[in-house]
This record gives structure tokens, sequence and C-alpha cells, in this order.
């Protein structure tokens, strides 16, 4: 089932909403153990609500699109159930007194939040293995990684635990996972969804989007989570289309472009074919492909590895054991109690981008480092400008490779930083990109596509998607769990 | 411009991160840091004169709201996360030594 089928038949009282979180608390207890995609379930508070949604249908209320329909969120949003960790030692016990924007869209339209999915350290890393908390495995591999930061999102989608996840992407981290993971993951405008409660990794860059099998299901949870929030002082007050009733935006006509600079040296060759049969595809359909330019793409790793460290260095700053969080114990000295508390309660990779960070904004690298980037970041803003001069949306891969081994990358962080070449542009840029399952390798791991679409451009990548799925299959396929676990 | 990154940078900036590091970890993030300031610092290579720098990307700038009394969380749902507390305030080690006091 769709969450959209699902959230129907419970509007229609053919099923329960008691009976669609049952099925996915029962899916979480089989599989969770296996793929590690959960860090905490709320079975009790999730099975509450749903008896509350039927009561209310039975009432006939007003219960919202998604009531009643069981859904997962990452662990840097805020809830004030449960615990708010972002999968790192420093916030393991955290409970937040106020929950996200986007958590409280989601439950005022109806849905379930069941879970908080295990993610990268802060949303730091392309793996999910920085999490100091718990291992998610890929679904379709388990020896594989299931992509990051959003990792537990994408492998609980995947795994049909949940039909829709909130994740966030700060330079590909709902884009990859769902591409690792055969699902589809949205990406939106930056300011189009409030990332009020949302914890900071890298402010200019953050936004939160979905994760499900269907573009119609991603278009679904966007129209419930987008929207100005007075309290994000950087969401948009813009209206929010219907993006379900936009779906229907035929191909003919489009015009996508395709740049050279995505398809070059270090492109898998099975990747490669995959997107291309992909774009084939829209073609036979009535799109029309075009070559489009942008020229400092490959500076958008180094702009970005910049960028997102010297903001993450700043914002990472609060946790020093004052105020919440863990503190060292028995030290007098207060600078040594902060020194001493952010060592062992941060991870190695955010230890890691905290250092290159403030090396980055320190006195007599500035200029040269963090101003160098926000100037280059400048130039591809404007590439993506005048690209869509000419076209309506830009496909690229999503990723150079399928979905890699667990520890593959983990002893060399600049390797693993590197395999963020088709994904952080975008969040530089601040434009929207979804990222859609285009097909398998020969290995039977899942291939992405990405749709690239100018700022507030989402209606037409959903559609784009949706007319894709609405002519093939691979969205269709299942990992054989029952083979891995 | 390339920087040569040793151990005595890493102290210093480990110093300004707060982050209390063991010999060991500086040794690996002198490593680390070095191969990857290296790669960024391809940037160099960039003619950026006359660009202006983008911090954000939106064209928004002060965001002001009506200055009028909300209802806030008040004291226990705050200090519930606190480390250690006295009363309703966060007790921390002593700031200030004796002398400077």
């Amino acid at each position: 089932m769709t969450l959209a089928a699902t959230a129907r038949a419970i509007r229609q009282r053919k099923q329960s909403a008691e009976a669609a979180v049952q099925a996915s608390l029962d899916a979480i207890a089989r599989w969770n153990g296996t793929f590690g995609a959960f860090l905490r379930v709320e079975a009790d508070r999730a099975a509450t609500r749903a008896r509350a949604v039927d009561a209310a249908i039975a009432r006939g209320d007003d219960v919202g699109p998604l009531a009643g329909v069981p859904v997962a969120v990452k662990d840097n949003l805020c809830t004030t159930f449960g615990t708010t960790a972002c999968a790192s030692r420093i916030l393991a016990d955290f409970h937040s007194p106020y929950s996200a924007h986007a958590v409280d869209r989601l439950e005022a339209a109806g849905a379930v939040v069941v879970g908080k999915t295990n993610m990268d350290e802060f949303a730091m890393g392309s793996s999910t293995e920085t999490s100091a908390l718990a291992t998610t495995r890929n679904p379709w591999d388990a020896e594989r990684v299931p992509g990051g930061s959003s990792g537990g999102s994408a492998a609980a989608v995947a795994l049909g635990l949940v039909d829709g996840a909130l994740g966030s992407d700060t330079g590909g981290s709902i884009r990859q996972p769902a591409s690792f993971c055969g699902v589809v993951g949205l990406k939106p405008t930056y300011g189009r969804v409030s990332r009020y409660g949302l914890v900071a990794f890298a402010s200019s860059l953050d936004q939160i989007g979905p994760f499900a099998r269907t573009a119609e299901d991603a278009a679904l949870l966007l129209g419930v989570i987008a929207g100005h929030d007075p309290r994000d002082s950087t969401s948009v007050d813009r209206p929010v289309p219907d993006y379900v009733g936009g779906l229907d935006r035929p191909l003919k006509g489009l015009r996508i472009g395709i740049a050279a600079e995505y398809f070059g040296e270090g492109l898998d060759d099975e990747v490669r074919k995959g997107v291309e049969g992909a774009l084939a595809v829209l073609q036979e359909h009535g799109a029309e492909v075009q070559e489009v330019h942008l020229p400092h793409t490959r500076y958008a790793i180094a702009c970005y590895y910049l960028v997102a460290t010297a903001e993450a260095s700043s914002n990472l700053a609060r946790y020093d054991g004052v105020h919440y969080g863990y503190r060292a114990p028995g030290i007098d000295d207060v600078i040594e109690m902060y020194s001493a508390s952010r060592r062992d309660g941060f991870g190695p990779e955010v230890k890691r981008r905290i250092m290159l960070g403030t090396y980055a904004l320190s006195s007599g690298y500035y200029d040269a480092f963090y101003l160098k980037a926000l100037k280059v970041r400048t130039l591809l803003r404007r590439d993506f400008e005048q690209a869509f001069q000419t076209v309506d949306v830009i496909a690229s891969p999503v990723t150079p490779t399928t979905a890699f081994r667990l520890g593959e990358k983990t002893g060399d962080p600049l390797a693993m930083y590197l395999a963020d070449v088709y994904t952080t542009s975008v969040n530089l840029a601040g434009i929207p990109a979804i990222s859609v399952p285009c097909g398998f390798d020969s290995a039977g791991t899942p291939i992405g596509l990405q749709l690239m679409g100018p700022a507030f451009g989402e209606e037409v990548l959903l559609a784009t998607a949706h007319q894709y799925q609405r002519v093939t299959d691979h969205h269709l396929r299942r990992p054989p769990v029952e083979a891995n676990g | 411009m390339s920087t040569r990154i040793d151990e005595s940078l890493v102290r210093h900036i480990a110093t300004l991160s707060r982050l209390n590091l063991t010999d060991a970890e500086v040794a690996q993030f002198t490593s680390e840091l070095s191969a990857i300031v290296g790669y960024v610092d391809q940037l160099s290579q960039v003619n950026t004169d006359d660009v202006s720098p983008t911090a954000h990307v939106l064209p928004v700038h002060n965001v002001l709201r009506a200055d009028e009394v909300r209802p806030s969380p008040g004291p226990e749902a705050v200090l519930g996360n606190a480390p250690q507390r006295q009363d309703t305030f966060f007790r921390v080690p002593k700031v200030l030594d004796q002398d400077s006091a």
C-alpha cells in the first residue's frame, strides 16, 4: 500500500488507524533488529493516537489528509515525546521541551509518528555510520550502507515499516539515502519548510523533506509540512501549491537539461546507464532533452565542506555541558569542563567538522577559505539560474556509485566527502531536487535519478517523477528482506 | 594559498573549538585535515574578482515581529535537561577565581 491508499482506506473506514499503526509496529518489531532503521519506537503513544483517530472518524470529525497513517521522523527533529538525540552521545538523554514545526504539521494532519530514525551524528555523514547509537543496514543488501545522513528514514520506507518519513538534507542527506535504498526523497527549496525544531547543522543549507515510495506520497507529505512559520525567520511566506493536484502535468513539452559536468570521471558505468535509461523513457513520453552547462560543479564539494563546516562549528558551540546534554563529571574549571564534555560527547566526524569549520573561520584563514567559498557559492547559484533560463528541470545521477559496503569509506573521510559530488550544489544554490528510483545495478542495488528544479519548482519535480513512475515499475520492487533477515 | 597543517596548528584549532583532544586524535586530525584542506584549497584557482559572497540564498534580512508577551515553556521545562541544577538555576563550575571575584 502507498501512504495515499492507506489514508483513503482509513478515512473510508475500510481499515482502522489502529490496525494500520499496529501493522507498522509489528513490521518494526520483525525487522528493526536486522536493519536498525529506528533508534526508538513509541509503540504505546502511537497506538493511543491511532485509537483517537478511529474515534474521531467514527464521530465524523474532520481528521486531516494523513489521518491514522504511521510515519517516522529523523532523530534530529524535536519531539516532546521520547528523546531527540541526533544519534549523538552528547544529546542521548535530551528531552525537547517543544516539537518541530514539521512534526506538529504531520500530527495536525492526523499522521501517527511511530518512532525516531537513525542518522549520522548531527547529520554529518553520508552512510549513517557516524551514528553513535546504532548501525543501519541497507534493505537491499545488509552488508551495505543505507546512505546518509537520513539513512534510518530511507531504510524504514524501503522496508515498508512506514509508508512515509521525514529527513533533513544539508548536502544530499535525503536524496542520497533515498537513492541507495530505492525510494523517493525530496529536498525542498530553502525556506519552503520551516526549520523550527530541526537541530541545526548548517543553517543556510539545512532543509526538511519527505521520503516515500511514490512521488504522489511525497507530494502529499510536502503539502502537509510546507508553509510559512513565523518561528523560522528563513521560512518563506508564499502560498503552498496543491502538489498532488499538480501531478498530472504531462511530460510532453517538458524541457530537461543534462549537464556534462554530472556525467564525468568517477561515475559508475551501471549508474550512468540507469540514468540514461530513465532519460530515454522521459523522452519517449514527450520530454525534450537538451544540454546545459554548470561549469562550477567541480568546485561544489570544496565549497560545501567549507560553508557547511563553518556553520556547524558555530551551531555546535552550544553543546557545552551547561544547559542540556552531556557534562563531563568532576571538573572544577569551567573551560576544562566545556572541553572535556565536548571531547567525550562528540564522535570523530563531528569533531573533524568542527575543527575544519573553526579553521576556515579563524583569523588569518577566513578570507582564503570561508569568504572564498561564499563567493564560489555565488558562482554555483548563477550556473543554475542561467541553466533554468532554457530548461524546466535538470536531470543527473544522485550518486556516482550505488550503495557502498559498510566500513568501506570510514577510514578515509575525504573519500566519503567526494561521493557527495552530485548533491551538494543544490543546497548551496537553495533549489529543490528529488531522487527517484530508476533501476538496479547487476548486484541488485538501487540506482537513483536526480531531478533538480528552480527555486520553488517542487511542482514540476514531483509531476515529472510521478509521470515517470506511471510508466515504470522500479519503485514497485521490494527488497529481498527474507533472504537478508 | 597553501598552508601546512601541523600538530601545533591542530592543537590551536582544538583550543578554539573547545575540544580536549588526545595526542592520538591530534595526530589523526593533522593527517586528515591536511588531506581535506589540500583538497578545498582548489577554490584558490577560481577567479572571484567582483563576485559578491552568498552567505544566504534568500533575499531576507531582518525579520521583525510585534513585541508582544507570549507564553513560554517555563523554568521547569527548560531546566529539565540541565546536567546540574540548583533551585531554578543551572549549576556550573566556578567561572571566576578567588582573586578576580
